[in-house]
């Protein structure tokens, strides 16, 4: 049960959406430039795996399953695979040094945008990372600090089968944030 | 100086947007639509949340510039907000309001913060539905606004002049700054 009466029964973020849409037009919009613009030098799946990493440290079930299953999707891998790098992503052997590095970016932001380091910056730009990618990386992670705090300061409620995740992922890549259905 | 290559000279998330409006253009209609649109609590009232959760967060231009904005809303009686910002609990506001922003300071923390006590402490002082909705995505999205801010280490003026002029100019809207040619 949600805090508050929402009059509808969507999991999570949907319901909230649905809830108060004048919010949400612009909290889409913002998910689907972040996420899915094909104007960006890091792929899709790359971004669904940074908003995945900090849904993980936010503790936020929904976020961490819908987004998971959006970066298994794009990323080619199963979701154990996804689980993996989202306890040890530096361990990961699929994962690129510049990945690695807006990561470690990604879990700073989570904590505060303080905890951001310039030797974090410098180590990113030497893996290659374009200061859009650092920025993208950056609001992405904050983007997120937002999204899974709405998600659960409402106390929404989200399946805990983590299957349906799964199979919404190939509806929800092929109809983006704007497309709410 | 900031972690990437922004307009010099601009303060805060102005030169971040102004760096990529594309994302930026959201950014600006999400801060209108939570802080000047249709909502049961007045735009002051959202101002106030958002200089607290900013506070909280320890992002000095945010706390500074929207509680500037704040004291333009409440005029004659501007010196509430130094008190909320100082010592909550005893300041002059009314319980209600303490209420829900007892509720963002615990979103704040996390989203899975917020207990069913904290609601119905808001809810017996008269808080609706809606505005614990509002409260609680506010809090939230400050909680992106400062990682953005903060993360990429935009500039910050210590100069409380330089706040007085940005708060008379968010009272009239948050509207995204012209390019620079």
């Amino acid at each position: 049960m949600a805090h508050i009466e929402l009059e509808n029964d969507l999991p999570g973020i949907r319901g909230l959406m649905a809830y108060r849409p004048e919010t949400a037009g612009p909290l889409n919009a913002l998910a689907e430039i972040l996420l899915r613009d094909d104007n960006n030098t890091l792929t899709r799946g790359e971004r669904e795996l940074i908003g995945t990493y900090v849904s993980y440290l936010n503790d936020c079930f929904f976020c961490q399953n819908v987004h998971g299953a959006l970066a298994g999707h794009y990323l080619n891998c199963n979701i154990d695979q996804i689980d993996a790098i989202k306890q040890d992503f530096a361990g990961s052997a699929d994962l690129s040094g510049k990945m690695k590095a807006l990561l470690n970016i990604a879990g700073s932001v989570q904590k505060g945008g303080k905890a951001v380091t310039e030797e974090q910056i410098a180590l990113a730009r030497t893996e290659g990372a374009t200061d859009q990618e650092i920025h993208d990386a950056v609001l992405i992670s904050a983007s997120f600090c937002m999204f899974n705090r709405y998600v659960d300061g409402l106390g929404t409620a989200a399946p805990r089968d983590r299957q349906f995740y799964i199979n919404r992922a190939p509806q929800r890549a092929e109809d983006g944030y704007l497309i709410l259905r | 100086m900031a972690h990437i290559k922004v307009p010099e000279g601009v303060p805060g998330i102005r030169s971040l947007v102004m760096f990529r409006p594309e994302t930026g253009k959201y950014l600006y209609d999400l801060a209108q639509e939570l802080l000047r649109g249709e909502s049961p609590l007045s735009q002051v009232d959202r101002e106030l949340i958002a200089a607290y959760v900013s506070k909280r967060n320890d992002c000095f231009f945010c706390m500074s510039s929207h509680a500037a904005a704040a004291r333009c809303l409440y005029g004659d009686d501007e010196a509430i907000v130094d008190e909320v910002l100082k010592d909550l609990d005893r300041s002059s506001l009314s319980d209600k309001l303490k209420a829900l922003l007892h509720v963002a300071g615990k979103v704040q923390i996390l989203g899975k913060e917020v207990t069913e006590a904290d609601i119905e402490a808001a809810r017996a002082e008269g808080a609706t539905d809606k505005e614990i909705h509002d409260t609680v995505l506010i809090a939230a999205a400050f909680c992106m606004f400062n990682r953005y801010v903060d993360g990429l280490a935009s500039l910050t003026p210590t100069d409380p002049e330089a706040y007085k002029e940005m708060g008379k100019r968010m009272v009239a809207g948050y509207n995204l700054p012209p390019q620079q040619s």
